[in-house]
């Protein structure tokens, strides 16, 4: 932190489990605009499962991306690439009663790492939830990608079993567009592997 | 390539760890491993905007969302969204949901046998002004008995969403009220170890802002992660 930093952050807590009439903005699931985003349309859907294997019916996913020119909307993105006004680029989904949440996006395009790396194509995301006191960031990357081999955040996970948490399978089409499956485990066998930034 | 300024990290003892058996729904839930330190990209260090009202009329008054007057103490809840070096955090969504004033929520799971009030949904959201300031109108929130141990009841509480400026801001977080005697007892607001973090959510009364015969006033900042003063390569 900065040497002058003077006040105490604010805590987190948990959203607990009655947060639903207070969050709900189901339009934004859908970050497209309506299909009218550029670029390759995906759906994104997974299911959070706890420490018993059993579904969270009671989950925020939040999720954060670059458009498909690998751009985000935010003003300390100095890139010179295009923004999409139909694109912002945020999105939120509860989970159901199976503990399955679902966004339609676009595949995001590549963005800058550290150093002179370029980032594979990836979602950021964050998971609340009762029994959740801090929320969970993790991050969702595309199988397949030719830049995952060289992506610094994927590849500094050195253990295939766990870096395998961090990727997207295809699970074929819907509705003309490509379903992408990203399970969130939050403890346990195949426990996702959760950031700290 | 640009430069990216990045924010501070947590403090030691600032946040609540989520392997917290005293909260019965951790036990389950709580990733065994640690988090992966991961070095700030522009992945973490943007987030969503909302300076351009994208999210809608503002709900500032929740005892006028439906045709009656709701019961309970009318509350006026203010303050400020600042960051650690208490810069304003304009621009940002500011949600809020609470409790009836007889501690239940207009939520189907809520089956505490406590009175809905008609009159009374629980919900506000704004976006902060340019002194990074938001008020909303309330009541008071009730406490209310939860089954994470026999007999234990919530502090009052108003559950807060607040962004800042990048995806690393982001919190969900509880607002408190001054001399509530269920504090003591309750896992979730103690689950954050250091005592002047804890205090830290707990609103405080302010007489200034209550409005004579109309509404009790308390003010309550929110504080987010604030930036290294030093860059770092993109």
């Amino acid at each position: 932190m900065s040497a002058d930093a003077k006040l105490i952050p604010s805590a987190t807590q948990t959203a607990g489990p009655f947060f639903h009439f207070g969050l709900l903005r189901p339009e934004w699931a859908d970050l497209t605009h309506g299909g009218k985003a550029q670029g390759e349309k995906i759906s994104l859907e997974g299911r959070v499962t706890d420490g018993d294997g059993a579904p969270l019916p009671d989950a925020i996913v939040e999720i954060w991306q670059a458009n498909a020119a690998g751009k985000y909307e935010h003003p300390d993105d100095p890139q010179d690439k295009p923004v999409d006004k139909n694109f912002r680029g945020f999105g939120r989904a509860f989970t159901d009663k199976d503990g399955i949440f679902r966004f339609t996006t676009v595949k995001p395009g590549p963005v800058p790492g550290r150093g002179n790396a370029l980032q594979a194509p990836h979602i950021a995301v964050s998971l609340a939830a009762r029994g959740l006191l801090h929320h969970l960031f993790t991050r969702v990357y595309f199988a397949g990608e030719a830049l995952n081999k060289s992506d610094p955040v994927l590849s500094s996970i050195e253990d295939p079993a766990l870096q395998k948490t961090l990727i997207a399978e295809p699970k074929g089409n819907a509705n003309g567009s490509a379903v992408w499956r990203f399970d969130i485990v939050l403890q346990g066998n195949g426990e996702t592997v959760f950031f700290d930034f | 390539m640009a430069e990216i300024k990045e924010y501070n990290r947590e403090r030691p003892g600032g946040q609540p760890a989520n392997d917290w058996p005293a909260y019965a729904s951790t036990v389950k839930r709580h990733p065994t491993r640690k988090p992966v330190a991961l070095k700030q990209t522009l992945t973490e260090i943007t987030g969503p905007t909302f300076a351009d009202g994208w999210t809608g009329p503002e709900m500032l008054d929740l005892t006028k969302q439906h045709k009656g007057e709701p019961i309970g103490e009318r509350m006026i809840l203010a303050g400020r969204v600042l960051d650690e070096d208490g810069k304003p955090v304009p621009n940002t969504l500011v949600e809020i949901w609470q409790a009836n004033s007889a501690g239940r929520y207009i939520h189907p799971n809520d089956t505490h046998p406590a009175p809905l009030d008609p009159n009374f949904t629980g919900r506000g959201h704004v976006v902060s002004n340019d002194k990074g300031e938001y008020r909303f109108l309330s009541l008071i929130p009730g406490a209310y008995p939860w089954r994470n141990t026999y007999n234990a009841w919530r502090s009052k509480h108003v559950h807060f969403s607040v962004f800042g400026p990048a995806f690393a801001t982001r919190i969900i977080t509880q607002m408190y009220f001054p001399g509530d005697p269920l504090l003591e007892f309750d896992p979730i607001y103690n689950s954050v170890p250091d005592e002047a973090a804890r205090r830290r959510l707990i609103a405080a009364y302010d007489p200034n802002l209550s409005e004579a015969e109309w509404a009790l006033g308390y003010r309550w900042d929110i504080v987010l992660r604030g930036r290294h003063a030093t860059p770092a390569g993109i």
